[in-house]
């Protein structure tokens, strides 16, 4: 196996070297192996990689969709034992894609066109218990901050925070912007949208962080926390924005969501290769298309099935090229 | 997700420790020392917080040798990985196999341009071949019981799950118990194979999978084998130690009978001793199956995919009613295959009535029926499409009413249950973790040296100190004591509950029957199915956690003791009796003495229990070795993740080699050994 991985990097090399030469279009034909596509626990990511498993059948490549752990899966990309993972989310999988990547197995196919956004969120009916709010300063009244909090933080206000393994920098960012509040961090998604079911089911206040796409910002009516917009300088010089001494006085970066792969497919199927590099898809879309999934129970292969018919110029511009 | 040691027997024989009666005075000097040293001791910071300089750079040494073991290990002619991925290859010839029969069929080509061939067994034909499994091995109720379960996955749409679930834990049970039994012998033959196992098993039993995923999935390669292996890893040692206690336990008269007739080594083994310990080895079997089942939701992580990945999605939409519905398939398939087993046991103990003069229809009306069945659905199955699939008009969930009934507890008894929490929460546990967490650690280490050379010599101080000065050493202390904080607490409560409902369904037939079914169904219930409710309840935090400790760990504090109340001797009973004792006396002066040395045992399993719970609650929110577990795995740190594992197993051995040391004294006190 590792041999193989070898024999394909140096290969790999003397490949592009040959296509940066030549100016022939000829090229090898794909292997008639299976590419075989990630499947994490998650709607949007579903949709995601049928849809490119269904454009690479249509292409005439053979397709095996694997369900993997977001994380896990890059021991299988690494080694060639899974192929392709269509969303990677700059601001979740960063540390193990620049990990795999760092050995030399992972390639990353680029964008998908997709955002994701990532920021503290509240449901409108909390406007009336801190009327200031989408803007940030209205967290710093006090009054407003013990609207949010319960028996172990108060009087301070509970925000509740996304797994630590996420990152993201919340802890910072409340003592940078002098906000009366504390912030517990959630294990998993699954609690973090369990808490707010159970909140909104009762009406009852929370702050939390929300990322999208995803079903919970069309199912719950609320507004994101409106921050000083991220720039790069506000998470890396004190001296910008509200608080001269500190760092992160501003809101999360949107990110992109990656497509990674192993590094032998660009050898193995030269031809889907391109297609996958090629695959664009925008939030509106996907948020519709998990909507139709989670929310009013279609199944995911009906709606792929739809937006494949519904957008056949795209996707053949992707495998033409 | 930890399992029975069942080797306390073996440690009975262990010399009591000096100081019977004599035992408080050391105890109190220590003590005072202790606390003496823990509150005026504050000068020596480096025994309250291990300095960073004088760790022990663990975790770079055990990446390195994972790395070193992946990349470049080698026997000359072929490396470690190349072993590793051959023994894969091996696994997945039948596992592809039993899953082409269950749930693909038998496919031509590989991915999505294989044609199929053959089309899998109908779900009619696989619940037909269980329920006359059921009728040959245990009768017709046997067979009423096998066959709802399995018309439960098809009626509830979760047959496809199932089957691929089935399929894997086909091929892993089967290798699990044999290769359990084959170490178990072996353990039982050469007592120096046995002192290099038991530490080895101890460590796959009460290392989190987590963290050695990565490894496994870079030797094994991505998918449904390399899930088998982590299983087989989880689920082999209860095996291996009950055969190893069982054969030690075969009464002395069947060897003495096997010798006279002049058995060789292997009829001995073979013919001799297996069979005579079958009822104890069927205990183990249990295990296997019910561990197994309990790896479904990891191995789905891993590419088994199957109910596992159904309950995962599930909680991912927080569509509870859903991933209650998958969790409860898996129940069913635990309970389905766990009686099916027990009573082919019963029944290979029992006298072939088959005489040789009956044709070959009436020697073998199963297997013709099986065959018949098999045959009339393939053929039907190509006519009508509801024979070979589960038609989806007749599927039903009910999956709603229970999101209706958690919405309904929260919006009418959120605050009552947030005062209850916040009242223990701020009266007990939070003053307890602080507490913890300011010892220091030289002064545990110390006092738990100090406990092992009390309740089993030297040996144990030694090894009780060591490994706890390692756990400080390699930097965990302070995740360590918020684990033992947690587990702990959970621990007290689960025996608080478990020890009387044993207690109270020792002696009440009916009662007992219903206690069983439910903590079989806390024991393979996915703890992720009822962790969601929870969270809405209860919110993310320790109190979270500490309930879904207890409703895991509560099964074994219940089960072992029942198991020793029913052990004791009726004769002592009766003689309570004839001398004038209430029932109380009885149960406090005569019952609960006698029993309890399995109730001590039944306290170690709770232990173990919760300390395998720590990668669950670790998903809910709290700070132990349990997300350090999971921090590793998702930075793909093996080294890092290896050295919290280790530290895990380390409290678990500590805990498990205490106890069993104050069990063996405590037979020794009453006489029992």
């Amino acid at each position: 196996m590792f041999l193989r991985n070898r024999m394909t990097t140096t290969a790999l090399g003397a490949l592009a070297f040959s296509l940066a030469l030549s100016l022939s279009p000829a090229r090898a034909e794909d292997s008639p192996d299976p590419i075989k596509l990630t499947l994490h626990d998650w709607t949007g990511q579903l949709i995601t990689t049928h849809i490119m498993g269904e454009v690479l059948k249509k292409a005439g490549n053979n397709v095996q969709y694997v369900q993997a752990d977001y994380l896990a899966q890059f021991a299988g990309l690494e080694t060639g034992d899974l192929d392709v993972a269509m969303e990677m989310w700059e601001t979740t999988g960063r540390e193990a894609m620049d990990a795999g990547i760092a050995t030399g197995k992972v390639e990353n196919f680029g964008p998908t066109g997709m955002q994701a956004k990532e920021e503290w969120w509240f449901p409108e009916y909390m406007k009336e218990k801190c009327p200031g709010l989408p803007n940030w300063e209205a967290l710093k009244d006090e009054k407003c901050a013990e609207a949010f909090s319960t028996a172990e933080t108060a009087p301070k206000g509970r925000y509740l925070g996304g797994p630590v393994t996420w990152g993201g920098f919340d802890d910072e960012r409340v003592e940078a912007l002098g906000l009366p509040f504390e912030v517990i961090h959630a294990g998993t998604d699954a609690a973090l949208f369990a808490e707010l079911e159970s909140a909104y089911q009762r009406q009852a206040p929370i702050l939390l962080w929300i990322y999208a796409p995803h079903w919970a910002p069309v199912k719950y009516k609320g507004e994101w926390v409106q921050f000083p917009e991220y720039t790069k300088e506000c998470y890396e010089d004190p001296s910008w924005g509200s608080n001269p001494d500190m760092t992160y006085d501003c809101g999360k970066p949107h990110g992109e969501i990656w497509k990674v792969g192993w590094i032998g497919v660009k050898d193995k199927w030269p031809k889907a290769y391109e297609a996958i590099k090629a695959f664009k898809i925008d939030n509106d879309e996907m948020g519709q298309m998990i909507t139709k999934v989670d929310l009013d129970g279609q199944t995911v292969d009906a709606v792929v099935a739809e937006w494949m018919a519904a957008n056949e110029a795209r996707w053949s511009g992707w495998i033409k090229k | 997700m930890s399992a029975p040691t069942l080797d306390t027997g073996r440690r009975a024989a262990v010399s009591p420790a000096p100081g019977g009666r004599r035992l408080s005075l050391p105890w109190i000097a220590a003590l005072v020392l202790f606390v003496g040293f823990w509150l005026f001791g504050g000068a020596a910071k480096w025994a309250f917080d291990y300095p960073k300089a004088w760790q022990i750079p663990a975790q770079r040494w055990i990446g390195g040798a994972m790395k070193w073991l992946v990349d470049s290990a080698s026997f000359g002619l072929f490396t470690f990985t190349d072993l590793t991925r051959f023994v894969a290859s091996v696994i997945e010839v039948p596992y592809r196999l039993v899953l082409s029969l269950l749930s693909t069929g038998f496919l031509s080509g590989q991915g999505s341009n294989a044609v199929e061939l053959f089309p899998p067994l109908s779900w009619i034909a696989v619940i037909a071949l269980v329920t006359l499994m059921g009728l040959h091995a245990g009768g017709r109720r046997l067979a009423l019981l096998v066959f709802l379960c399995f018309a439960f996955l098809a009626v509830f749409g979760q047959w496809n799950s199932a089957m691929v679930t089935l399929a894997s834990i086909l091929i892993a049970a089967p290798l699990g118990i044999i290769g359990g039994l084959l170490l178990g012998i072996a353990a039982y033959r050469w007592p120096r194979f046995e002192k290099a196992l038991t530490p080895v098993l101890d460590l796959m039993q009460t290392i989190p999978v987590f963290a050695y995923l990565v490894p496994i999935l870079i030797l094994f390669g991505f998918g449904p084998t390399a899930a088998i292996v982590a299983t087989l890893i989880y689920a082999m040692p209860p095996m291996t130690r009950v055969t190893a206690l069982a054969l030690r336990l075969v009464p002395d008269e069947y060897r003495d009978l096997g010798r006279m007739i002049g058995c060789t080594r292997r009829q001995m083994t073979w013919r001799v001793l297996v069979p005579s310990a079958r009822d104890s080895l069927m205990v183990g079997v249990n295990q296997v199956i019910m561990l197994s089942l309990n790896m479904v939701i990891i191995a789905s992580m891993i590419g088994a995919g199957g109910l596992g990945f159904d309950v995962l999605a599930a909680l991912r939409r927080l569509d509870i009613g859903a991933g209650l519905e998958s969790g409860v398939a898996i129940v069913v398939l635990a309970v389905a295959l766990d009686r099916l087993s027990q009573a082919y046991a019963v029944k290979a103990g029992a006298p072939h009535k088959a005489r040789a003069s009956d044709t070959f229809l009436a020697r073998h009306p199963y297997t013709l029926a099986a065959a018949a069945v098999v045959a009339l659905t393939v053929l039907a199955g190509l006519a009508l499409p509801a024979v070979q699939r589960y038609p989806e008009a007749l599927q039903v969930s009910v999956g709603g009413i229970f999101s209706e009934i958690i919405r309904w507890i929260n919006v009418n008894f959120f605050d009552a249950l947030e005062a209850f929490k916040n009242a223990i929460l701020l009266n007990v546990l939070v003053p307890l973790k602080r507490l913890l967490g300011g010892l220091p650690w030289l002064g545990v280490a110390a006092l738990l040296a100090f406990a092992g050379w009390r309740l089993g010599g030297l040996r144990l101080a030694a090894l009780v100190g060591a490994l706890s000065f390692l756990i400080a050493a390699t930097g965990q202390w302070e995740k360590a004591t918020i684990t033992v904080y947690l587990c702990g607490i959970s621990v007290l409560i689960a025996s608080l509950i478990g020890i009387p409902i044993g207690i109270l369904s020792a002696e009440r037939e009916r009662l007992w029957r219903w206690v069983r079914v439910i903590i079989d169904t806390l024991q393979t219930l996915p703890s992720f199915v009822y962790l969601m409710p929870v969270v809405m309840l209860f919110r993310v935090g320790d109190f979270t956690a500490l309930i879904a400790i207890v409703a895991y760990s509560v099964v074994p504090a219940i089960r072992y003791t029942v198991l020793g109340l029913e052990k004791v001797d009726p004769r002592l009973i009766e003689a309570g009796r004839a001398m004038g004792c209430t029932r109380m006396q009885i149960l406090t002066r005569i019952k609960l003495k006698l029993a309890l040395p399995e109730i001590l045992l039944g306290l170690n399993q709770t232990i173990m229990f919760a300390l395998s719970m720590l990668v669950i609650t670790a998903l809910v929110g709290t700070r132990d070795l349990g997300q350090e577990v999971y921090i590793a795995l998702t930075k793909a740190d093996t080294g890092r993740g290896l050295v919290a594992g280790l530290a895990v197993a380390f409290i678990a051995i500590i805990a498990d080699r205490l106890i069993s040391a104050g069990a063996a004294r405590a037979r020794v006190r009453l006489g029992l050994a």
